[in-house]
């Protein structure tokens, strides 16, 4: 008896000395491995630097994990007395969200009275990147469609205002509708022979779509002066004002975001709302409790595009210069990382996703080159550790207010 | 000009069935479209560049080109290889119970990335491939076939019959198409999925370093964003073909070679990458299985 | 008065026979069991009535209607539902949101309606909303309205998918093994709610294998085997019947 438990205890020894060398080793092979495969694009100086430091940080990361789940206990015990310390301190949990609410409110209202036109700028764009954002949300978030195009319709929107305006001489007003049309006029001619497709073939012909329109812009020379571009577009008029200058221009922005926002969530908490998420998560389900799938997955796709084209109008009215340069397989992808951020289907988390991927590469302007490489980085780094992005999605019925799960956990199982 | 032009689409089509088998190995397998493909297919072609110049400071080149030359190919092979491999494991395998979205986003940043880091430490404008041995060829009839050519389609030949001796006739290609077929019932059996996924990747990737080396011989450019535009030709490729069959992206490849040179020059070269886009979009809308694909049907 | 009639329905995939040349005759506010072996053709017979599949050959008609080629959404809004084998719940919606979205067919309001509001539209979503609750009420499910789907536990799961199909207002109403799974005490409850459909006017068709429910709730049994109709009657004609004993325990006995 004693002899075996020796030899167990031996044993066990042995083991821990392996998990020990284990422990410092693997972080290195890591380092080593990535280090070797960097090795013909760095030369060896770079990759011995990037060896050491890899190797550090690895192993720093290694015996930090061990402490992580501890970490992650304690912050849930002090968050959680956190947020009961303000149930109790609001009797009335609606009162703090309100007023914070009325805060942000305040502060975009006030934006041009103290920010300087440089910001104003980057927000202006940032509106037009909600407004898009939002339109491939009713795509890929309500109804479940992947479109790796969606940028055709933002352009179709920005060339249909350039080329009425500076060929037939239509003002922003009559130019929009006829714009955003055009726009829901070619989701729905793609959508009637794409969506006999189903998933990642959807997402590769929608993805081509993409493609055709850039190239035409580029190559029809006679109308749209290929990569050159048109310029000497007119901003739109109000009231016989133009709204040239950037504070305008802002407000109007901020005016087309609200209305942009206010009917997609009116659309997304009706039938037709209920419709898409239906199709989206089961869609034979769908079609045997009576949804016409092919119809709503229609109806998508252009309601999508109409945001889109009028994004494009707005977009070729403030910079008054189009060129297929802004409307790349990129910029799809761009739209696409906004709606992911945020959350598929979460309308304040597109909201949200838009606004951070506009401004985060303006601030961090200094590393502009290593812009690109965070966002392909972040978008493996998001998929791998919050493939749900930041907001989940809101009920749909009318009654009831949003999600209150802002950053709410995978594991979230009651919505109240 | 019509045999000039077939024989230009068969070069370019060999190199679009070569990045095409990656594709449809992985999808066959994974379900997966694995985007940062056609990135491997750069690096392939950068790789070359970056050994040839190598070689030709230690001498290596003037000393046997031949063998420098060999040596490069294989070089860019194993790094190649090992990008797909690392991808893999880093990229996509957390993602492997995931929704489908997850990886396909996931792969889309690789490539991204990919894409990104070459342009920042190679830059962004062309880089030319060394000019190491004469454009020679023969002419024939008033056409001219460059030995360049003809390389680049014996090479895809050869490695296009190897493929396929290796799936059909070794274990480790049977247990790869077990897993594309199923891969529940082949874990049950003993295949370690994992493994089986690696050497995929591994496949795929080398098959494309190859294509990226080839193409960047026969053009003497290469620039960081050609990976794209060869990953999406390619995928259409291998989709014409019908995705997970191997010959269908052997078929495919070579059939999109022809017709893209074919239609450049018989039609108009402005649009020449968008015929692919054309062709995919009207195979899916006719046939969405592919020419050699099956069409499976959802279980109620 | 038949509610429903299938002729000579055949669907073959490639050269496998699923269903061939079945036949037989629903009574408006009878329980039809469809019983047979495993891959007797019994889903596949439900996925062509149902418009989820188009049949190879024959014919169906519903209130006089022929149906055959009809897309699903017609055939529900005809008066058709169905609940799946393999349950297949809106995963990310509440159940409340389920059972709401399911009355989509009875509904109307479109994309305008839904931005305006106006009165029509409020109107429209209070009877949803209205109609929903009573619904879960006679599944039993109204405490877990605000549970998403996937949250629920089995046994609620098939109850719901069935209030789900009660939400699109059919007459027919096919169900695909609604108790497989079920411990005996959630099966008697199953057959309690299933009764109770009938008596709300309802005509039902189950696929079922337990015994114990088919021979208790039907009044006509449909017996297939290898995707024929081998048999069909009361439960007390097909106990008897020589035939279907050999389906099912094979020719030795």
């Amino acid at each position: 008896m004693r002899e075996q438990r020796a030899e167990s205890k031996e044993q066990r020894a042995k083991d821990t000395d392996k998990k020990r060398l284990g422990f410092v080793l693997r972080p290195v092979i890591i380092a080593l491995w990535l280090a070797l495969l960097f090795l013909p694009f760095r030369g060896i100086k770079d990759a011995l630097i990037l060896f050491v430091t890899l190797s550090i940080l690895l192993f720093i990361f290694r015996a930090l994990s061990g402490y992580a789940k501890t970490l992650t206990e304690k912050f849930n015990v002090i968050r959680q007395s956190v947020s009961s310390g303000l149930e109790t301190v609001y009797a009335r949990p609606k009162t703090p969200r309100f007023v914070a609410y009325l805060l942000l409110l305040g502060f975009i209202l006030s934006v041009p009275f103290f920010a300087k036109d440089y910001f104003i700028d980057v927000l202006i764009l940032a509106g037009i990147y909600v407004i898009l954002a939002q339109g491939l949300n009713v795509v890929v978030g309500f109804a479940g469609l992947l479109n790796l195009g969606f940028v055709a319709f933002y352009a179709i929107g920005a060339y249909s205002y350039a080329l009425l305006n500076t060929k037939m001489g239509l003002g922003f007003w009559s130019a929009l509708p006829l714009s955003v049309v055009l726009a829901s006029f070619s989701g729905f001619l793609l959508a009637v022979p794409a969506l006999r497709l189903k998933g990642d073939y959807l997402a590769i012909v929608t993805l081509g779509f993409g493609e055709i329109v850039r190239l035409v812009l580029n190559n029809w020379d006679s109308v749209t002066k290929g990569p050159n571009g048109i310029g000497g577009i007119e901003p739109p008029y109000l009231f016989a004002t133009p709204l040239g200058g950037l504070s305008y221009y802002y407000y109007f922005i901020l005016a087309f975001v609200a209305l942009t926002v206010f009917m997609v969530r009116r659309v997304y908490k009706s039938r037709t709302g209920r419709a898409w998420v239906a199709i989206r998560e089961d869609e034979i389900a769908s079609s045997s409790i009576g949804i016409n799938t092919t119809a709503y997955k229609l109806y998508a796709f252009a309601f999508g595009a109409f945001w889109a084209g009028a994004a494009g109008a707005l977009f070729a009215a403030k910079m008054q210069f189009v060129s297929p340069e802004s409307f790349t397989f990129m910029e799809s992808v761009l739209i696409l990382s906004m709606v992911i951020l945020g959350g598929l289907g979460s309308i304040p988390g597109v909201i949200l996703g838009a606004v951070i991927l506009v401004i985060l590469p303006e601030m961090l302007r200094e590393i502009q080159l290593y812009r690109m490489l965070a966002l392909g980085s972040g978008l493996v780094l998001l998929m791998i550790f919050r493939p749900q992005g930041l907001f989940r999605p809101g009920r749909l019925s009318r009654l009831a207010g949003e999600s209150r799960y802002l950053m709410g956990g995978k594991g979230v199982s009651f919505r109240s | 000009m019509f045999v000039q032009q077939v024989i230009n689409g068969l070069t370019v089509g060999g190199v679009y069935a070569l990045i095409a088998l990656g594709y449809t190995m992985v999808y066959g397998i994974l379900e997966l479209i694995n985007f940062a493909h056609g990135e491997i297919y750069m690096l392939g072609a950068y790789l070359g560049i970056i050994f040839l110049g190598f070689f030709t400071a230690i001498g290596l080149t003037s000393y046997s080109l031949p063998l420098a030359l060999a040596l490069t190919f294989v070089l860019s092979i194993v790094f190649c290889s090992a990008y797909g491999f690392t991808i893999e494991k880093t990229a996509y395998k957390p993602l492997r119970n995931a929704s489908r979205l997850s990886p396909l986003i996931s792969a889309i940043g690789v490539s991204i990335f990919l894409q990104n880091y070459v342009m920042l430490t190679q830059g962004a404008t062309d880089k030319v491939f060394p000019h190491l041995f004469e454009e020679t060829g023969f002419e024939m009839q008033g056409m001219t076939f460059t030995y360049i050519q003809i390389f680049i389609i014996v090479v895809s030949a050869v490695l296009m019959m190897l493929l396929n001796l290796f799936i059909t006739k070794t274990r480790m290609g049977k247990a790869m198409r077990a897993v594309a077929q199923d891969k529940t019932m082949a874990s049950l059996v003993g295949i370690n999925i994992d493994t089986v996924i690696s050497v995929t990747f591994v496949i795929g990737s080398g098959l494309a370093a190859v294509a990226g080396l080839m193409v960047a011989m026969y053009y003497g450019l290469v620039n960081y964003s050609i990976g794209y535009i060869a990953g999406i030709k390619a995928f259409t490729a291998a989709v014409l073909g019908g995705i997970g069959s191997i010959p269908g992206a052997m078929f495919g490849g070579i059939l999109l070679g022809l017709v893209e040179s074919l239609s450049s020059s018989y039609i108009s070269p402005e649009y020449k990458d968008a015929y692919a886009f054309i062709i995919l979009i009207i195979i899916l809308f006719i046939k969405p299985s592919g020419l050699f694909g099956k069409a499976h049907e959802e279980k109620v | 008065m038949y509610l429903l009639e299938v002729r000579d329905l055949t669907k073959h995939f490639g050269g496998i026979r699923a269903i061939e040349e079945v036949r037989f005759r629903v009574m408006e506010g009878s329980i039809t069991s469809i019983i047979g072996p495993n891959g007797a053709g019994k889903t596949t017979l439900f996925n062509c009535l149902t418009g989820i599949t188009q049949p190879t050959k024959g014919r169906v008609s519903f209130l006089d209607t022929e149906i055959t080629g009809f897309r699903p959404s017609s055939i529900v809004k005809l008066g058709i539902a169905r609940t799946f084998q393999n349950i297949r719940l809106f995963k990310e919606m509440s159940v409340f949101e389920n059972i709401m979205v399911s009355q989509h067919c009875r509904t109307g309001a479109g994309l305008f309606a839904s931005i305006l509001r106006g009165n029509a539209f409020k109107k429209e979503e209070k009877i949803i909303e209205e109609k929903a609750l009573e619904y879960l009420e006679l599944v039993g499910l109204e405490d877990f309205a605000e549970t998403l789907s996937w949250n629920l536990p089995y046994g609620s799961q098939k109850r719901l998918e069935i209030a789900r199909a009660i939400a699109t207002e059919p007459r027919l109403m096919l169900l695909d093994e609604p108790t497989a799974g079920m411990n005996p005490q959630e099966t008697s409850e199953m057959m309690e709610l299933i009764k109770k459909l009938q008596e709300l006017g309802k005509t039902i068709i189950l696929i079922e294998h337990d015994m114990k429910v088919v021979m208790g709730i039907s009044e006509n049994i449909v017996v297939l085997d290898h995707g024929v109709r081998i048999a069909e009657g009361t439960p007390g004609e097909i106990r008897k019947n020589p035939l279907v004993i050999e389906a099912y325990l094979g020719k030795e006995h």
